[in-house]
């Protein structure tokens, strides 16, 4: 600990910032900008550092901390290549609106410019992927801007945020002043919702015979999910989630309709088709939402609510636009509604039998194995309340269809970017900062490949993650496009012969290992895999290569046109 | 159609070059845009010309308020304000165009900043109207070189 007023060199600054944000965890990497960091580093205690094995592990770990816990993530990296490698994840939080704080070392601010050693113009690379950055030229500005950056990182819609540090500020030393308090002159996020525009909200639900909520991951950066629930129980509302808003809202109540969209359920986009007024929460009418977008939701009124008016009016022209923070738009909802409530059950029911009609299922086949099939069972097992996290593609829909999140900070995945390889990372970052909830990942055998090398920071560290490889020795998404879109013509992602021996990689890390391939043998290895605490463990499920997910728009088509099942392609409804 | 948009910003290094990168990122139009410092040495001016649909201007203002280093924006395009633009214009001069060229600079007020034997540079102001004008109507005579600054443009006051 240091008191104000003491006269500390850059770095030592540095790590009395994070223990003034209360920062538990830093994920890093060294390097020769950094040596004056990780020399002061040697001799903090309270703050543990978590060597990663390659820059994009540590965004992704960060990302995977931030969003189990709703703390901003942190990462430390060196000049050059450290900081260019963190691109993809900063991308990534930037996209999903994730807080994280980026440290990167920079070359002495004399060789700036100048092509030098190491030297990449990250601040440069990063503007238009972060919410903000800065590069600190003065070991004067180094606490401020550190309080700055974790001030925006986590306020208003929160995002990713750089601070370039050059080698020279790092060594200099100064007064160390902690600024109380923040104020910047062009950050001033609405929290607060216009009461007249709540009122008018108000009686439009009043008002309409078949709303629906369209719930999106604001609500969960908000902590707004006990709101939510009391809105839609109260007022008869069914709800869907975006893939980032599950949890939400409890999957297994019966006014949620599970996710929408191009791998939504049948029901849910139906509801979206032939609703009156549609209340859009903390989402982004995201293209892969709403699929063409003149044919979206054409019979409803539109109201939205959005912490970033920059959502509001982007891709749908919305009738009612309430800027603010969705807890508080909920709360006053709540306050603001009229006593007589509409029936909605004609509406529930025409909902219920869209359900039957095109439900979710599967069959079970006693020697092959499903997808569908591992992803329920773990749902069963850990009865809905895992951290579950993913990588992307087709294990990715699935999971949003077949796990049943009943809370918020259930789902940790890529929805904006779409990152193959954030699933292993993200998910040990999400175990450093969840220790009373199974930390689940769902991974393709081409998303674990991009970033396997972590595999040692879950070893190294006794992390119980359970690495649930759904493995199909494909590119599955692409494959499935290949074959519905062109000619299947599998071009390149055949991996078959050239995928390693899954078990025997993840032994020589040092992880434990095994494999399943029938219903029986994978039922058994679920159980056993969430059993084990004793570090992470990897199950090479082998399934069935050839399967494709459903329900499905295709790209630009219209959400209420589903293609429904591989046999039938011409079965439009 | 055609935006006036005023933005007051933080006077830092790399302000400009967010607010480019916005526009180039997002697709939108930009067709000139022009900074200095302002009264307060900490805040710069920036006028900002774009074109665009209702809704994309509504989401240009927005993004451009969403940058922290921007402090306010307004567009002027439907409120009272004053618009000018520069315009060095360097001309070829002989015997027979000098008296026409000069004549022509009269009329559009244009000073004559420098001038040589076989050329002569003029400076004009005015509202992007007239300085493209005055372009069409010198272009004839030749020209060698041609700046125009984009436009500034700043409130009208109040009785
Ligand atoms: C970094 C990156 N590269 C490429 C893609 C394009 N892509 C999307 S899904 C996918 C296939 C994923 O295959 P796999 O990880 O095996 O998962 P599966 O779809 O089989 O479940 C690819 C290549 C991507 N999303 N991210």
């Amino acid at each position: 600990m240091h008191n104000n007023g003491e006269k500390l060199i850059g770095s030592e600054i540095f790590f009395e910032c994070l223990r003034r944000e209360n920062v538990e965890y830093i994920f890093g990497y060294p390097g020769g900008a950094l040596l004056k960091v990780y020399e002061t580093l040697h001799d903090v205690e309270d703050i543990e550092h978590i060597l990663v094995r390659h820059e994009q592990g540590a965004t992704h770990m960060a990302e995977g901390y931030a969003r189990a816990t709703g703390r901003p993530g942190v990462v430390l990296v060196t000049s050059g290549p450290g900081a260019t490698n963190t691109v993809t994840g900063i991308t990534n939080a930037y996209m999903d609106s994730t807080p994280l704080v980026v440290f990167t070392g920079q070359v002495p601010s004399t060789l700036i410019g100048n092509d030098a050693f190491q030297e990449a113009d990250i601040v440069g690379i990063t503007r238009p992927i972060t919410k903000h950055n800065f590069l600190v030229k003065d070991v004067k500005e180094l606490a401020s801007t550190i309080r700055k950056a974790f001030y925006l990182a986590t306020n208003g819609r929160p995002g990713p945020v750089l601070v370039d540090m050059p080698k020279d500020v790092l060594n200099a030393d100064c007064i160390f002043e902690w600024p109380e308090s923040v104020d910047i002159r062009g950050f001033k996020p609405t929290i607060k919702c216009h009461a007249n525009q709540v009122q008018k909200a108000a009686k439009m639900i009043a008002k309409a015979r078949r709303p629906l909520l369209y719930v999106g991951g604001g609500v969960i950066t908000a902590e707004a999910s006990e709101e939510l629930r009391k809105l839609a129980i109260d007022q008869q509302i069914p709800v869907t989630m975006t893939l980032q808003g599950l949890g939400a809202f409890p999957g297994d109540h019966p006014l949620s309709m599970g996710m929408l969209g191009m791998h939504g359920t049948y029901w849910a986009n139906q509801a979206v088709s032939n609703c009156d007024l549609l209340i859009a929460v903390g989402a982004r009418f995201d293209d892969r939402v709403t699929g063409k977008v003149d044919t979206f939701a054409t019979q409803a009124y539109k109201i939205h609510n959005d912490i970033d008016p920059t959502n509001v009016d982007k891709n749908i022209k919305v009738d009612l636009p309430v800027v603010g923070d969705s807890k508080d738009f909920l709360a006053s909802l709540i306050e603001a509604m009229p006593k007589a409530k509409e029936d909605r059950g004609a509406w529930l029911s025409e909902i219920e039998a869209w359900r039957k009609q095109c439900p979710l299922d599967y069959t079970v086949e006693p020697d092959s194995l499903k997808t569908e099939f591992v992803i329920d069972e773990v749902s069963k097992q850990t009865r809905g309340h895992a951290v579950v996290v993913t990588d992307v593609g087709q294990h990715q829909m699935w999971t949003s269809q077949y796990y049943k999140f009943t809370e918020p900070r259930s789902i940790i995945t890529s929805g904006g970017l779409g990152t193959m390889g954030f699933g292993l990372p993200s998910a040990i970052g999400a175990a450093f900062g969840v220790t009373d909830r199974p930390v689940v990942l769902f991974t393709g055998d081409g998303g674990l490949m991009m970033n396997i090398q972590e595999l040692v920071t879950a070893v190294f560290n006794k992390l119980p993650v359970k690495i649930f490889l759904i493995n199909n020795s494909y590119l599955g998404m692409v494959r499935q496009w290949q074959e519905l879109f062109h000619q299947e013509k599998y071009s390149f992602t055949d991996l078959a012969s050239s995928n390693p021996d899954f078990v025997k990689v993840a032994e020589a890390f040092g992880c434990k290992a095994m494999s399943a391939s029938n219903p029986e043998s994978a039922r058994n290895a679920i159980s056993e895999a969430l059993a084990y605490n004793d570090g992470p463990v990897l199950v090479d499920f082998r399934v069935i290569r050839k399967d494709m997910v459903f329900p499905m728009v295709p790209a630009g088509g219209s959400i209420s046109d589903m293609l429904l099942a591989r046999l039938n392609p011409k079965t439009m409804v | 159609m055609k935006h006036l948009i005023s933005v007051l910003v933080e006077n830092k290094f790399g302000t400009l070059n967010r607010v480019a990168a916005m526009f180039s990122a997002r697709g939108f139009n930009l067709e000139s845009i022009s900074i200095g410092e302002t009264e307060d040495p900490e805040i710069s001016r920036m006028t900002i010309v774009t074109r665009g649909e209702d809704r994309i201007i509504s989401q240009v203002l927005k993004q451009l308020n969403r940058l922290v280093d921007t402090i306010k924006v307004t567009d002027l395009t439907h409120q009272p304000h004053v618009e000018r633009e520069l315009l060095l214009l360097s001309l070829k001069l002989n015997k027979s165009t000098q008296h026409e060229i000069f004549e022509l600079a009269n009329v559009f007020k244009g000073k004559v900043v420098d001038i040589k034997q076989k050329s002569i540079t003029i400076e004009f102001v005015g509202s992007p109207d007239k300085i493209n004008t005055a372009i069409d109507l010198f272009r004839p005579f030749g020209i060698r070189e041609l700046a125009r600054s984009g436009a500034v443009a700043i409130h009208r006051g109040e009785n």
